[in-house]
């Protein structure tokens, strides 16, 4: 069994169906892109994952376990997949190097001394050490971003699953984000994906899954998906955006 | 040289001051001559507003405040305290603290829904009626409890208004770095609730300030009650005026200072 797979993963909001039976499988030392269109499932799929959306049926294996059994304490879980949102989501009353420290001393039960060395090393690794004692509202959103991304990092998370986080920069502040994306993929972190960076997908990601209407419509390495779509409504898409 | 926009604006602001004083002088004016027309203004004058008795009474009225500002002082930080405590209670989401949870809207509903004045008056009579040995007795403490009984539903109120207004995706990063329940609550939600609503708070707490005053009701010779004295003494409502004045310095500034708070706080989020 790979490393995380979810079988016929079903979610909706109300009447509204989401997710339909989808079935991802994830290799450790991945990186698995999710494209489509805004609706497809993507983000909710990715909420489904680290457990902050329970699935209404269908299973979720993660490292050899059931983690989608109703009544499992998702915060155990929840500790060892890392999440980075769209709309970076930093605690505003806290400066950056609170932010990250704050998980890591409730969860460890380290002090603050103990834990600042790594996460100073992270901030200094993606090019923020110069912003650690800064607010979110002082940084600019590639900043506030990569904050989020070392974060998560921070709780040394064995996936990391990343939420559209280019869709809310301006363009020019996109490819820094990027870069982390790079960095994280050469070191061998498990990551997936949601994105409309096409050509990010393109160079990086190991295996392209085109969600349409809530199931994984078509997959594959992104040659494949990208060079020769077999489905209309893949080849449509493609079209639309590339 | 101003530019076109400029000198335009320029004019319009002239124009507006001008219109803005001379209305203002009208009011003045007329409120000057008009009230001591009345027929009972001189009787008004001499016994609401004479200076002698302004004079003999004033530093009385304010030793007496002090009484009002002590009280005021201690209640605070209870009510800060317990409106935090109902306020959490009514977020309570697991069966076993359902009590909890029924006892903060019950709570809020019954003192948000009595007259501060019965709170007082049923507390500060009825609790020492049970025969309590001194100082047990003592209207300072039951006068205490009974306003911050019932400022604490609404202070409680108003954080829950607080922590409801933390969008969603907060407590979702929160929790999706694995931290529990109660550290979201703590570490990431009240933190930004409490800031959020300190002028609503303010609000509440000048409220308060004034609602001291009607402790007087049940035995403690604060400000009000001290007045009335002066009044029985002179046959002269000139103290209440003077109470008045005294209430208006410390209550106005606050005021202020909670509408300039609420302005930033609107312009941060614009």
């Amino acid at each position: 069994m790979a490393f995380l797979e979810t079988r016929g993963l079903i979610k909706a909001y109300g009447d509204n169906p989401v997710c339909r039976g989808i079935d991802l499988t994830v290799e450790k030392g991945s990186l698995v892109c999710l494209i489509g269109a805004s609706g497809s499932g993507k983000s909710t799929l990715l909420k489904c994952l680290n457990l902050l959306e329970p699935v209404d049926d269908g299973e979720i294996h993660f490292d050899g376990e059931d983690i989608s059994i109703p009544g499992l304490d998702p915060q155990r879980v929840r500790q060892r997949i890392g999440i980075v949102f769209q709309s970076y989501n930093l605690f505003p009353h806290m400066n950056a190097m609170e932010n990250v420290l704050l998980a890591p001393r409730r969860v460890t039960g380290q002090s603050r001394e103990a834990l600042r060395p790594e996460a100073e090393a992270l901030f200094k690794r993606f090019g923020l050490g110069d912003h650690m004692t800064h607010f979110p509202d002082q940084l600019s959103g590639g900043q506030q971003q990569r904050v989020a991304i070392v974060r998560a990092l921070a709780m040394r998370p064995e996936i990391m699953l990343f939420d559209e986080i280019t869709s809310a920069l301006d363009p020019e502040l996109v490819g820094e984000v990027l870069d982390v994306l790079r960095a994280l993929r050469e070191e061998g972190m498990t990551m997936v994906l949601a994105t409309h960076e096409m050509g990010f997908a393109r160079e990086l990601a190991d295996k392209v899954c085109f969600l349409d209407a809530g199931v994984i419509l078509e997959e594959g390495p992104p040659e494949q998906v990208f060079g020769a779509p077999k489905e209309a409504r893949t080849k449509a898409f493609l079209s639309r955006v590339l | 040289m101003p530019t076109r926009r400029q000198q335009y604006e320029a004019r319009i602001r002239r124009r507006s001051a001008l219109i803005a004083g001379g209305s203002t002088a009208l009011v003045i004016a007329a409120v000057l001559l008009l009230v001591p027309m009345a027929p009972g203004w001189p009787a008004v004058k001499k016994s609401f507003f004479n200076a002698d008795v302004f004079a003999k009474t004033f530093p009385g009225l304010l030793d007496a405040f002090l009484w009002d500002v002590a009280i005021f002082l201690w209640s605070a930080p209870l009510i800060f305290a317990l409106g935090l405590l109902i306020a959490l209670a009514r977020d309570a989401r697991s069966p076993a603290l359902y009590p909890v949870r029924l006892f903060g809207v019950l709570y809020t509903d019954i003192f948000r829904g009595v007259p501060v004045i019965l709170v007082i008056y049923l507390i500060g009579f009825g609790i020492p009626g049970l025969g309590l040995p001194r100082p047990w007795n003592s209207p300072y403490i039951w006068g205490t409890v009974a306003l911050v009984l019932t400022y604490s539903a609404y202070v409680a109120e108003v954080f829950r208004t607080g922590i409801e207004s933390i969008h969603q995706s907060q407590r979702s990063a929160a929790l999706s770095l694995g931290l529990s329940n109660r550290d979201v609550m703590r570490y990431v939600i009240l933190p930004q609730a409490v800031r959020k609503v300190v002028p609503a708070n303010m609000n509440i707490f000048i409220a308060l300030q004034k609602d001291v005053a009607l402790l007087s009701f049940i035995g403690p010779v604060e400000i009000f009650r001290q007045a009335g004295v002066y009044k029985s003494l002179m046959a002269n409502f000139t103290p209440y005026v003077g109470a008045a004045l005294i209430f208006l310095a410390l209550t106005i500034p606050a005021t202020r200072y909670a509408d300039h708070l609420l302005a930033k706080q609107r312009r941060a989020r614009s």
